[in-house]
């Protein structure tokens, strides 16, 4: 059964080690939501027109992520909102056409649902539709995502799929500390609405180095984190220290896998993907969510039209089950390593 | 030119029956309650206590995976449920297991759900706490907040088209009436008519949110006018105050055929949940004053006492006999296997597509090749 000790383990390989107490070991050596925190200081502390706001982010948030900022920058650039998504996005869009910068915090990625029409409708279009007069640039929207061990329907969800059929938003999503503070920090900063999911599981588990100055990652730069010539891995998020494990497994079997963080899913970096596969001839992509209609859909198709001749074997995917997040079956539901693994080796087999 | 003022002149009286001593309050109007039904709801209302503790201790040994507690709501649960009846629908938040407690659902049903055994009605795909009992009349909880209310309205437009002597209640937190929901449920409830009763339990805090920053108006009971809803405030942690109001509700949701919204004031003396530490933004002597001196069960036991219906006796036995048979019942359920795993598959739909059951078979030769990696509580 897929453990969190396992999810311990799998961390270290990804080089974010891990730490039991979840708090920084030694110096510069911080979790995500340290990293996340550390992220939303300097937001705060280097726009004066800046603000972080959400249910239950006075106190620190449920997930410890806004700790301090409110004792620091002020009540009225942190505060709690009323209990009502759908309020605390259209509050954002208003704030951000004003030339701010709204950072806006959805307590679970499962609870974004009542702004939707507020993402899609509005903040995506907020530009186009005006003709370049007007534009919700300095919005960003971030959620606490994915599985948790115990999470069931509605504290597990990875809704990103549903994001990434919107043009006019970014959508962004680290897998550790680091980028969890760089690509936060270019979210903040670009002219453009992005939503910001957070892989949950990581926010104790992933420990790892963190520059305490003030750095940016690219949005839209894909990352090869692990070379390899024999199939091309495809994640984001939590899930790439699942695939990281399931590389080391199939490397021991003699297959070379390279993996590539995508990071930033709409619009995403195709290229780095397509440079990857037209060296490997072989394609994985693997996300916690549904499979049917999943972002994983998107890079395969795009793929194939891109690399056809060059493909030696059919992309597969290996991702969550077509069915609502479920409690018990958590373990079945999940896109394993060894579901991983054995995928590999078809693939490379076929 | 004439501005309504921001708020009203007086802030809305809070209807009351037992003062804190378990004393009617002189020239109080109430419902009569006989001694059984008296009784029958202090039991409940300490069986709810019991249950807490020790689902609340099965959590902290890890051996379910969460658990929210009613502590200081158990008179808005147990008095509403005494003074329905089964027939009237509830669409519940998640904090008023009380009213399937009353309706029958077993100490053993409610560990079912939580330690997700297969015999669950949930089938164990929902966290802990998220009941539901189609028999009892009991909607299944769902997380996302107050998205029951608009579900109410339209539940009780159906009762309402086929005749039915028989109201729905549907229960939202303070927190809950900042969301849209609460404005679709309650409009859509006034246009239509339904025969809807709407409880807000005003514990004073969503999570770390205290009310003062969910809305600005004289609490909730006021929002009712504004929709064109009857209204009343009743001291939720009194359960007498509680049993009429319901009662007096109840009668006038179904003669009329028209909603009405009660605001119950009570607080939420537990932590939000197990994943909660609420000494992090309130101070312990806030949460130990209501636990103690304003605490409903007590406060119900001494009028109850006082009518020699209960004796301190009674109190030790019941107490010793429902721990018993909590314990008994968790022990049972954390022995029980998990649903098997088909119940991953079905019921996504009414019936099985293809993706799914080509899902079901890989899955299958998957455990075939990797057993070790699964639970082994699950039958495959
Ligand atoms: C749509 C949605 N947003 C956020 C949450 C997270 N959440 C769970 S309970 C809660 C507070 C609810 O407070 P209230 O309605 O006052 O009920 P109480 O817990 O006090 O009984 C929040 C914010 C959620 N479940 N659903």
């Amino acid at each position: 059964m897929a453990s969190r000790s396992s999810l311990r383990r799998i961390g270290r390989l990804l080089g974010c080690g891990s730490s039991r107490r979840g708090l920084s070991t030694e110096a510069g050596r911080i979790n995500l939501f340290s990293a996340i925190n550390q992220a939303l200081h300097t937001a705060l502390e280097t726009d004066p027109r800046s603000y972080v706001f959400g249910e239950d982010v006075g106190f620190g948030g449920v997930f410890r992520c806004t700790t301090g900022l409110a004792d620091r920058f002020g009540k009225s650039r942190v505060f709690n909102t009323p209990l009502c998504e759908q309020g605390i996005v259209g509050f954002a869009i208003g704030l951000a056409a004003m030339g701010n910068r709204a950072i806006a915090e959805i307590q679970f990625a499962d609870y974004i649902f009542p702004a939707f029409d507020q993402i899609v409708n509005e903040a995506a279009k907020f530009r186009y539709r005006s003709g370049n007069q007007f534009n919700c640039g300095g919005l960003t929207i971030r959620a606490p995502y994915g599985a948790v061990g115990h999470g069931g329907h509605y504290h597990s969800q990875s809704p990103e799929a549903f994001f990434c059929h919107v043009p006019g938003i970014k959508v962004v999503i680290p897998r550790g500390p680091r980028q969890a503070k760089g690509l936060l920090l270019s979210s903040i900063r670009d002219p453009n609405p992005v939503v910001f999911f957070e892989p949950k599981w990581l926010y104790r588990l992933a420990v790892e180095e963190v520059p305490e100055e003030d750095y940016m990652l690219p949005l839209s730069e894909a990352e090869v984190i692990r070379e390899g010539s024999d199939i091309t891995l495809v994640g984001w998020g939590a899930q790439l220290s699942v695939m990281e494990q399931a590389c080391v497994e199939a490397e021991k079997d003699g297959i070379s896998c390279e993996l590539i963080d995508l990071k930033t899913l709409i619009p995403w970096d195709k290229e780095t993907v397509e440079a990857s596969v037209n060296k490997t001839g072989r394609l994985l992509v693997s996300h916690e969510a549904p499979i049917t209609g999943g972002f994983g859909a998107e890079i395969s198709a795009s793929i194939v039209e891109r690399c056809f001749l060059r493909l030696e074997s059919p992309v597969t995917r290996v991702c969550g089950l077509d069915t609502p997040f479920p409690l018990v079956f958590e373990p079945f539901y999940m896109p394993t390593k060894n579901k991983i693994v054995d995928a590999i080796k078809s693939t490379v087999n076929y | 030119m004439k501005f309504i003022s921001e708020y009203p002149e007086k802030r809305i009286p809070c209807y009351r029956v037992l003062d804190d001593e378990g004393y009617p309050i002189a020239n109080s109007m109430y419902e009569q309650v006989n001694k059984e039904t008296a009784v029958k709801m202090y039991e409940n209302m300490v069986t709810l206590q019991v249950l807490d503790a020790l689902f609340y201790e099965a959590q902290r040994q890890g051996r379910i995976s969460f658990y929210l507690t009613t502590t200081g709501e158990e008179a808005i649960n147990i008095a509403t449920a005494a003074a329905l009846t089964p027939d009237d629908v509830v669409l519940p938040q998640y904090r008023e297991p009380g009213i399937l407690l009353w309706r029958g659902f077993t100490v053993q049903e409610f560990a079912n759900q939580c330690f997700g055994t297969k015999h669950d009605l949930g089938k164990g795909r929902q966290m802990p706490v998220h009941y539901g009992s189609e028999k009892l009349n009991y909607f299944t909880v769902s997380s996302p907040i107050a998205t029951q209310l608009p579900q109410a309205a339209g539940v009780a437009y159906s009762l309402k088209m086929d005749g039915k002597r028989a109201c729905v209640v549907a229960f939202a937190g303070d927190g809950a009436t900042s969301e849209g929901d609460f404005h679709a449920g309650l409009n859509f409830a006034a246009v239509m008519e339904a025969p809807v009763m709407f409880i807000c339990r005003n514990n004073g805090w969503a999570i770390s949110t205290p009310i003062s920053e969910q809305f600005r108006s004289d609490g909730v009971v006021i929002k009712g006018q504004a929709y064109g809803i009857r209204s009343i405030r009743v001291d939720g942690n009194d359960a007498l105050a509680v049993y009429s109001a319901i009662r007096a509700a109840r009668e006038m949701v179904i003669r009329e055929q028209k909603p009405i919204l009660v605001e119950a004031l009570s607080y939420r003396v537990g932590h939000h949940s197990t994943s909660d530490d609420s000494t992090k933004y309130r101070p312990l002597q806030e949460i130990d004053h209501w636990r103690t001196a304003r605490g409903p069960v007590g406060r119900f036991r001494k009028w109850v006492q006082r009518n020699e219906w209960w004796t301190d006796r009674d109190e030790d036995e019941f107490r010793g006999h429902v721990r018993k048979q909590v314990l008994s019942a968790i022990q049972a359920a954390d022995k029980m296997d998990k649903p098997s795993l088909t119940e991953l598959f079905s019921d996504v739909y009414h019936e099985l597509p293809s993706n799914l059951s080509e899902q079901e078979k890989s899955l299958r030769e998957t455990i075939k090749r990797h057993p070790q990696e699964f639970p082994v509580d699950v039958a495959v």
